[in-house]
């Protein structure tokens, strides 16, 4: 006997098309306010993006991976989170930080070299920037197993690109995250490459999406320049994982517009026509066509909140400029908590140099 | 003979060896058209074609996992894994595997494969780019550990490196990858592993390092008055025991210098090795100037961690004068 014991469909969503129009019977719950402020935090993480570029060209920060044209996809998730829901991020999430409100400054510190920056405010839950790709999945799931236990009402997202994907640690986090059904988002950024290696040669699989069934749970596909819809798809499973009902698998599909970081050049490894019909995507202007259409955006709008955004980050430079060097000490200081012999020993002599 | 940065070097090495041995492959994230991300690899996509340079996945597990099974079936695989900190999910196919097979099958099975990946602090890298991990290997039992100072080394270490029948850790200093240019030559040459090289002959005092720190320490040399000899161990398994005994036999003075934390470094063992052998023939105790026991900071603070000449200069200094 041979039958088809199992079928398994992935579903795709937009809500805002390329050209400003929406599907209203699948739009979200968002009043003008929240609409005009999704475009503004979009915008301020645009600027910040291109003033970290900038800074970084002129030496005043070291490497750092850009944003741009994945606005939707870090806005829109994290808009949609619930400020005690917790957060374990990458390297890519400048969007994210925007939308919660991390002090800008601190950001710009990291990527100029300087821990201090990671140290995220006692009062923010948001997880230290994980630099080795897709080890940060497996720690959400611990914390989101800890708020099981704990019969919380909190969840947990992760963030990552479609090369993580590729990573032990991913299939690890998703499988115990399937099995243990726990309150947790994966939100897959697919920008369409790992540094240089396209999506196709990351996994043979049709979507990133589809992971998820292999583990039991759901995996949607969402236009990940559509605001909308990525608020949407995490705004459900956000809700499905506070009500117990597992783990979600988000796949938002966008582009990296600029390089993979400032030490990478892109020109090697794709088309300039590429980038171009990827352009005409971009989560920004979309969401200002909507705008525009229902009188919620004018050019006087749009200087007042860039002005007031450029404002912002130029505050956070200057903030972070001033920090300065941190104390020689801090190098040994949070080793342990309490500083054993060797580490005293080695500081002295450092100190007495 | 042409003028060369290590990069260049390295990528000579493998040109040679893949025209030369047709089993050589080279994989890892971004080694094909990108050419990798020091550029290492290249254009070796371009020359030799698809099935022996090629892209994979991002998983460095699966990265040395499959390089373990090409090395069992007849391939030399050159693995390269793109920052020192990224080996770390490998260590279950490096730690129980690559090192073990040939003991493990008795002889039947063998790895000869290469992993190479850049090494070491210097460039205000981000977290997880700047470490120094060549300890953890040497206590590996099983695997060979390779770092070399300079293009001309580089080239014919890794030539070496890839003919060697067992497995071979082959790490890059990535502060001189662009640094140091000298001339190397087009055509193939190789550097015994388990060979240390004397980069400066002297009586007073015995230098031992290696890596980056060769840089380093031949800058301090120029500040010191002492007659130094500098030896550059090139290979830390197996270690050139002989080469250091003779020279400390001479000298009777030693400084070990390496940019790894202190605790465990290689300079613990070259210690016990001169302790073993030398005792008798030291008028000082040997000093370490070595990174410490911490997290190698970001770039602000990166220079107060890595030895520098300051340090190199006091330290020999507490010898001479002891
Ligand atoms: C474990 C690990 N291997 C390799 C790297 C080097 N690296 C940094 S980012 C990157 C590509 C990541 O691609 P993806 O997950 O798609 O995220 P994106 O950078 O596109 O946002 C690589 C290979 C790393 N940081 N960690």
């Amino acid at each position: 006997m041979q039958k088809t014991i199992a079928k398994f469909e992935v579903s795709y969503l937009q809500i805002l098309d390329e050209t400003g129009k929406i599907d209203s019977n699948l739009m979200p719950k968002l009043s003008n306010d929240d609409i005009k402020k999704l475009y503004e935090l979009m915008v301020i993480t645009r600027i910040a993006d291109d003033k970290a570029l900038k800074l970084q060209r002129q030496g005043r920060i070291g490497t750092y991976a850009e944003s741009k044209g994945q606005e939707a996809s870090q806005v829109g998730s994290a808009y949609a989170l619930k400020k005690e829901d917790f957060v374990f991020p990458s390297f890519r999430e400048l969007g994210m930080f925007v939308t919660r409100n991390f002090p800008l400054e601190q950001y710009y510190q990291y990527f100029g070299w300087d821990e201090r920056g990671n140290k995220i405010p006692e009062n923010q839950n948001i997880f230290p920037i994980a630099i080795p790709v897709g080890t940060q999945t497996i720690h959400a799931v611990g914390f989101a197993l800890g708020i099981k236990l704990k019969k919380e009402k909190k969840t947990v997202i992760t963030y990552f690109g479609d090369g993580a994907t590729s990573e032990g640690d991913f299939h690890e986090a998703m499988n115990f995250a399937g099995v243990f059904q726990l309150p947790l988002v994966f939100l897959c950024q697919n920008n369409q490459y790992a540094i240089s290696v396209p999506r196709s040669l990351q996994s043979h699989s049709e979507t990133l999406a589809q992971k998820a069934i292999a583990y039991g749970f759901d995996g949607i596909q969402v236009d990940g320049n559509d605001i909308f819809a990525v608020y949407k798809a995490t705004s459900e499973a956000l809700e499905k994982a506070r009500q117990g009902k597992g783990p979600t698998l988000i796949e938002c599909l966008t582009y990296r517009m600029g390089n993979h970081t400032t030490a990478d050049d892109a020109s090697r490894y794709r088309t300039e026509k590429e980038v171009k019909e990827w352009q005409k995507k971009d989560p920004i202007d979309r969401l200002k066509k909507y705008m525009q259409a229902k009188k919620l955006w004018s050019e006087s709008y749009e200087k007042e909140i860039t002005k007031k955004a450029e404002e912002l980050v130029n505050k956070a430079v200057e903030k972070a400029e001033s920090l300065g060097i941190p104390p020689v000490e801090d190098m040994f200081k949070y080793m342990f908590k309490e500083m054993p012999p060797e580490l005293k020993e080695q500081l002295e002599e450092l100190k007495n140099e | 003979m042409t003028v060369m940065n290590m990069v260049e070097a390295l990528n000579s090495a493998l040109k040679n060896e893949m025209q030369s041995d047709k089993t050589v492959l080279v994989l890892g994230e971004d080694v094909g058209v990108d050419g990798g991300v020091f550029r290492v690899t290249n254009n070796l996509l371009k020359q030799f074609g698809p099935e022996r340079v090629f892209d994979t996945p991002l998983a460095e597990s699966g990265i040395v996992g499959t390089s373990i099974g090409l090395s069992v079936n007849g391939f030399k695989p050159v693995a390269e894994i793109q920052f020192d900190g990224f080996v770390h999910p490998a260590f279950d196919q490096l730690i129980s595997h690559a090192s073990r097979i040939r003991n493990r099958s008795r002889g039947r099975f063998s790895c000869p494969l290469v992993v190479r990946s850049p090494y070491g602090g210097g460039i205000k890298a981000l977290e997880h780019h700047s470490e120094a991990m060549e300890t953890v290997y040497v206590h590996t039992p099983g695997l060979k550990v390779v770092i070399p100072s300079s293009p001309y080394n580089a080239k014919g270490l890794l030539i070496s490196a890839i003919r060697d029948p067992d497995p071979v850790i082959f790490l890059e200093p990535k502060k001189v990858y662009r640094a140091i240019k000298e001339e190397v030559p087009e055509k193939s040459y190789t550097i015994p592993l388990g060979k240390a090289n004397i980069v400066q002959e002297g009586s007073d005092l015995t230098i031992i390092s290696f890596g980056s720190m060769i840089k380093t320490c031949k800058e301090a040399l120029e500040q010191i008055n002492y007659s130094i000899e500098l030896i550059d161990l090139q290979t830390l398994y197996p270690l050139d025991t002989e080469t250091i005994i003779n020279s400390v036999q001479k000298t009777g003075r030693c400084v070990i210098v390496h940019e790894a934390p202190k605790t465990a470094g290689i300079g613990a063992e070259i210690i016990a090795r001169i302790n073993e052998k030398a005792l008798l023939s030291l008028e000082a105790p040997v000093e370490r100037v070595t990174g410490f026991d911490t997290i190698i900071p970001l770039g602000k603070r990166e220079d107060d961690y890595l030895p520098n000449i300051k340090r190199i200069k006091k330290a020999v200094e507490k010898v001479m004068n002891f």
